[in-house]
């Protein structure tokens, strides 16, 4: 029996999952202010014009949430995430030009995004590693467990003597065709 | 004494209860040798099933001896060695007469309740919802077993708690799996799910005679002990369940196809799955049935669909047109488990099956909460939990 080795790494494992949801409620929280108040985002980082843009990022980060929060294992959505993270620098970093006058709240904004992706490379990392912990330890070979005292084929049939009780038998012409002797 | 107590959505604790006392003349109080964690559980573990309450005990698959009996259960004497079904009968009502155990007219304290959820009340099940009675599980050192004069399965002295527990319920449900598909000598018979009551569905199959088992699932270790049963298995993340049997079955579908997974389909691996766990998510929908989709789509018309998976609720997008113009028979309930135990029981003390093959892991009481984890999780290869508390 392998309680003992299950608990120990079950700690950690749920110190990882919690920060998983941590961040499967972040999204959705930032979700909702990207989708429901883009002009003022786009205004306070001198993005105008991409308001449709930040809108779209904000059902992304939405939907990446509710996955996280309603999947038993979240690793794919926090991995989502990870390449969500990528967009929102990529579109940042285009407000970092001499023009904008809101450089400032943009190098902010890079920096919190940053901050946020670090933790959700090492949450993706964690998740994965407990994934392949997990297939490991998922290794048992069962291939002796028949329940039969012979092997399958010589047990085919042995039950023919049960009879199938009258309510429990598919009438004759309700039968499937089969073509198989 | 000591229980498996429900405590809300994925808690379960390990909690001192008061012992159960003789409430009905009818009563015994078993003394709780062997019980074990059911698939149908961790629909109670996930909080996919409505009517559980904060303070209930756990479990309906147990065994034990008899510490006490009421003045009305004759045929049970203290010391008698008994295994006890997850359905509570009274052996009287019409229903029990014929044998439909499960949907016995008595045994469910909270008719009220079951005639609205349900149209009409089924049996009372240990541990399982008020909706089925409120009674409290076996998961636990002492049960109180309402109609015990009915309510029982005597096993011999010479055979292992291990050999008989499942008598309570996996065996005789993956029996009547098997048994609701009437096979015949020619027939395919296509499960989905490898855990522990598919397991004993693939062996029921093969001694009834089937031509051929094909049995579904993902996990390895499980797929491997569905091999070893005789079933030619199929692992759905590797390749197309619909290609796949249609080319075991020379492009006809298998006549028969067994749930034996119910109403928590593996959430991430079709479009569907997800679909329906979104609408899980805002509580729009309370069951995942793409294995009926799956079943009534590639089954060959005319054929027969056994459930005996689980589903709580209500299900969408279930292609019914699909299922009327195909011919598609349905048989699907809770197990009628006295209807089978007494011919099952002969046939282990015949050595033609020994169901303890699916047990993986062992463990005390204290362990239950952690384990009903590794169970759902299918962690450290784990397909069946026995407890001895």
């Amino acid at each position: 029996m392998s309680a003992n080795r299950t608990r120990r790494g079950g700690r950690r494992s749920d110190t990882t999952l919690a920060t998983a949801k941590g961040l499967g409620w972040f999204s959705i929280g930032l979700g909702l202010v990207e989708v429901l108040a883009p002009h003022a985002l786009a205004r306070g980082l001198g993005l105008r014009g991409k308001e449709q843009l930040i809108a779209s990022y904000g059902a992304r980060e939405i939907a990446t949430g509710i996955g996280i929060l309603s999947s038993r294992d979240p690793t794919p959505w926090i991995w989502g995430r990870v390449a969500g993270d990528a967009l929102d620098l990529g579109t940042l970093a285009t407000g970092l030009d001499g023009h904008n006058r809101e450089r400032g709240n943009v190098g902010i904004a890079l920096a919190a995004v940053a901050g946020v992706t670090l933790l959700d490379v090492l949450c993706g990392r964690a998740l994965s590693a407990r994934r392949r912990g997990q297939r490991r330890l998922a290794r048992r070979d069962y291939s002796d467990r028949r329940g039969m005292p012979k092997p399958p084929e010589q047990m085919r049939g042995a039950a023919r003597d049960f009879e199938v009780p009258r309510d429990f038998r598919i009438p004759e012409p309700l039968r499937p065709w089969t073509s198989a002797a | 004494m000591r229980a498996l107590v429900w405590h809300g959505k994925q808690d379960i604790r390990c909690d001192s209860v008061p012992d159960p006392k003789i409430e009905q003349p009818r009563d015994a109080i078993i003394r709780v040798t062997s019980c074990a964690i059911c698939g149908s559980d961790l629909h109670l573990y996930d909080g996919f099933m409505p009517g559980m309450e904060n303070g209930d005990i756990m479990g309906h698959e147990t065994m034990g001896i008899v510490e006490e009996v009421g003045p009305e259960c004759t045929n049970l004497r203290k010391g008698d060695r008994v295994v006890i079904p997850f359905t509570i009968i009274c052996g009287e009502c019409d229903q029990c007469k014929r044998g439909n155990f499960s949907v016995c007219e008595r045994s469910n304290r909270n008719k009220s309740i079951a005639d609205k959820a349900f149209g009409h009340t089924t049996a009372g099940l240990f541990g399982y919802t008020h909706l089925t009675g409120g009674y409290a599980g076996g998961q636990a050192e002492y049960l109180r077993v309402p109609f015990a004069d009915k309510t029982h399965i005597k096993v011999p002295d010479n055979l292992t708690d291990e050999q008989v527990l499942f008598l309570s319920d996996i065996f005789p449900t993956g029996w009547q799996a098997a048994v609701q598909c009437d096979i015949q000598p020619t027939d395919t018979v296509a499960i989905w799910g490898c855990g522990p009551v598919g397991q004993m569905a693939i062996r029921s199959a093969i001694l009834l005679g089937a031509r051929q088992v094909i049995a579904i699932d993902r996990v390895p270790e499980r797929l491997s002990m569905a091999r070893a049963g005789g079933a030619t298995t199929l692992n759905f993340e590797e390749e197309s369940v619909v290609e796949r049997l249609n080319e075991l079955t020379h492009g006809k579908g298998p006549e028969k196809c067994i749930d034996a997974v119910g109403m928590e389909a593996h959430a991430t691996a079709t479009l569907d799955s997800l679909y329906d766990r979104a609408k899980q998510a805002v509580m729009l929908e309370t069951d995942r049935p793409h294995v009926l989709r799956e079943m009534m789509y590639v089954c060959r018309p005319a054929g027969v669909l056994s459930i005996p998976g689980v589903y709580g609720g209500l299900l969408d997008k279930v292609p019914f047109g699909m299922a009327m113009n195909k011919g598609l028979t349905f048989r699907m309930g809770q197990t009628h488990v006295n209807r089978w135990t007494d011919d099952l029981l002969r046939r282990i003390e015949q050595g033609q099956i020994d169901p303890s093959f699916v047990i993986t892991h062992r463990i005390g009481l204290e362990q239950g909460p952690e384990m009903y984890k590794t169970f759902r999780d299918k962690q450290d290869s784990c397909i069946k939990v026995v407890i001895r508390p």
